[in-house]
């Protein structure tokens, strides 16, 4: 079985969320990660706050998010397990992010620790 | 597996916006009223937390507990970093002395104490009741501006304005030196009118949004349950309008139809009424009858009792009449004179009712043409229509346009078709 990560990308939207639509959208999120679980499919995962992240580029130049010209960054990601890549697709279209118009959801295959 | 789902903990609805009024209220409570935004801040910042913890790590036993504990972090570390500290420090050294950082606590006690301080600010402070309604939400109910904006039928933009504004009342009223020995007791007329009007804009709000309508009625009921926690506004006449919005609130669901329009009195469905309302009401009601001082929303109360009694009944009618005899003596307004009106009809019938309505001054706007044509209906058909199409003509509602015309004229189209 491979093992993927669920990359979430979306806007900052704490900044303009009320507390009512981030209760619902929290409970979504949950809802969907437990639908994993109860497949023995999840293996972890995390959120990743927007609050003080920053990029370094090449020159060794540093700066704030968000980055570059596109507002939607990683807010996310999960790793599950998954037979194939279609299994680990379906998991992501089920993502509640996926609500919000130009947000995406990036699945990526993890490379095998052994040959 | 499905263990782990049956233990998953479902997190009550509304658990974010009410405690966010509780945050917001809490830290405004021990730092002042000048730091609103930065206690807005932080109570945003903890529910961001919560959204990047509990979905990933299961949502914890004690959520509102959790809430608190972060809260209360991220507000010490602001504390100890931000210019208030600094404020305080210079302010100190002025004193010769420095400070601890105060222990911030979230005990129901303190939280309850914060509400209420900021309930009686925002009433007491001298604002609008729209101002003080959009302000109540955003703060004591965790509304969000978009939230605010379709459940007052208003734009994003004004209600956007109406808070800047407020919010710089509020802030200035900090230097009248407004703390916790602040006299509630005075101020508590304000306190109640503002729950008033706040749970009419649910009640007869003209939103579709169902749902917000009825979150406003509830919120209106919370802050208005709230009071009874402090014994100094443990008063009869905060009893008295928890029963009216009791009463009205078992209602709600029959007063608008599936398809969003507005269901008469005589045509609803009193299966539909909610009992543990009613009940809750009538226990309220009886709490009311206390001292001697008998307020409008006694009488309001005892009117919204009587309309959820079922039978129709002439005695009942009678009492209503009553009741509304008493009210216009302490409110001569023109929808209470025109509710009056309509009891006096079930009690004296429409003849004397049409003669009773000459005799009040009022400038003539829908209800009174509405009013008027239901009084002719069974007298003089033609007329009666007359009124209605005038009733129709002066509103500027589309939904009350559609109401009349579904209620009143729909009888007469179909004879108009069985005639030709």
């Amino acid at each position: 079985m491979d093992e993927f990560i669920l990359l979430m990308r979306h806007e900052d939207g704490g900044k303009i969320a009320s507390p009512e639509q981030m209760q619902i959208w929290m409970q979504q999120t949950r809802d969907w990660i437990n639908s994993i679980i109860a497949e023995g499919k999840f293996v972890g995962g995390t959120g990743l706050p927007f609050d003080g992240a920053c990029v370094v580029d090449s020159a060794g130049i540093v700066t704030n998010g968000p980055f570059g010209d596109i507002k939607e960054t990683i807010g996310g990601f999960i790793h599950v397990k998954a037979n194939s890549v279609e299994e680990a697709v379906a998991f992501a279209k089920g993502c509640p992010v996926l609500q919000g118009e130009g947000n995406t959801v990036e699945v990526r295959r993890i490379a095998k620790n052994h040959v | 597996m499905s263990e782990i789902l049956m233990e998953d903990i479902r997190l009550i609805p509304h658990l974010f916006r009410h405690e966010s009024g509780r945050i917001i209220s809490a830290l405004t409570n021990y730092w002042g009223i000048q730091y609103l935004e930065d206690a807005e801040d932080i109570t945003s910042d903890t529910f961001l937390k919560a959204m990047e913890h509990w979905p990933y790590h299961g949502i914890p036993e004690n959520p509102a507990g959790w809430l608190h504990r972060v809260a209360r972090n991220l507000a010490h570390t602001y504390y100890r970093r931000n210019r208030l500290f600094q404020d305080k420090i210079v302010r100190d050294l002025g004193m010769g002395s420095t400070q601890e950082v105060p222990e911030i606590v979230f005990d129901p006690q303190k939280i309850v104490d914060g509400q209420l301080q900021m309930l009686f600010r925002i009433c007491s402070t001298d604002l609008t009741p729209a101002h003080q309604i959009a302000l109540s939400l955003r703060i004591l109910c965790g509304f969000g501006i978009e939230e605010i904006a379709t459940a007052l039928l208003a734009s994003r933009d004004t209600i956007n304005k109406r808070l800047y504004r407020a919010k710089e009342k509020l802030r200035r009223s900090a230097d009248f030196a407004m703390t916790i020995s602040m006299d509630k007791g005075k101020s508590i007329d304000s306190v109640l009118r503002t729950l008033y009007l706040l749970y009419n804009e649910g009640y007869y709000s003209e939103s579709n949004d169902q749902i917000l309508r009825k979150d406003l009625c509830r919120e209106a009921l919370y802050l208005t349950h709230l009071l009874l926690e402090d014994p100094s506004t443990c008063r009869p006449d905060v009893y008295a309008l928890l029963a009216l919005m009791s009463f009205h609130a078992s209602r709600f669901n029959t007063r608008i139809n599936q398809m969003g329009e507005m269901v008469l009195y005589e045509k609803q469905d009193p299966q539909q009424w909610e009992e543990k309302l009613i009940d809750q009401g009538v226990y309220f009601l009886h709490q009311s009858a206390q001292g001697d001082h008998l307020t409008s929303y006694h009488l309001e109360a005892n009117i919204a009792y009587h309309y959820t009694r079922k039978e129709e009944h002439v005695d009942k009618w009678k009492s209503i009449l009553e009741l509304y005899d008493l009210l216009l003596k302490i409110n001569n307004s023109p929808v209470i004179a025109l509710n009056r009106i309509f009891a006096f009809s079930k009690v004296f019938g429409d003849l004397r009712a049409i003669e009773e309505l000459g005799k009040i001054d009022v400038i003539p706007n829908q209800y009174f043409f509405l009013l008027k044509g239901v009084l002719y209906r069974e007298i003089d058909h033609d007329k009666a229509m007359v009124f209605f199409l005038k009733a129709i003509a002066v509103t500027h509602s589309e939904r009350e346009r559609q109401f009349i015309r579904s209620q009143y004229l729909v009888d007469e189209a179909i004879s108009f078709l069985y005639w030709h």
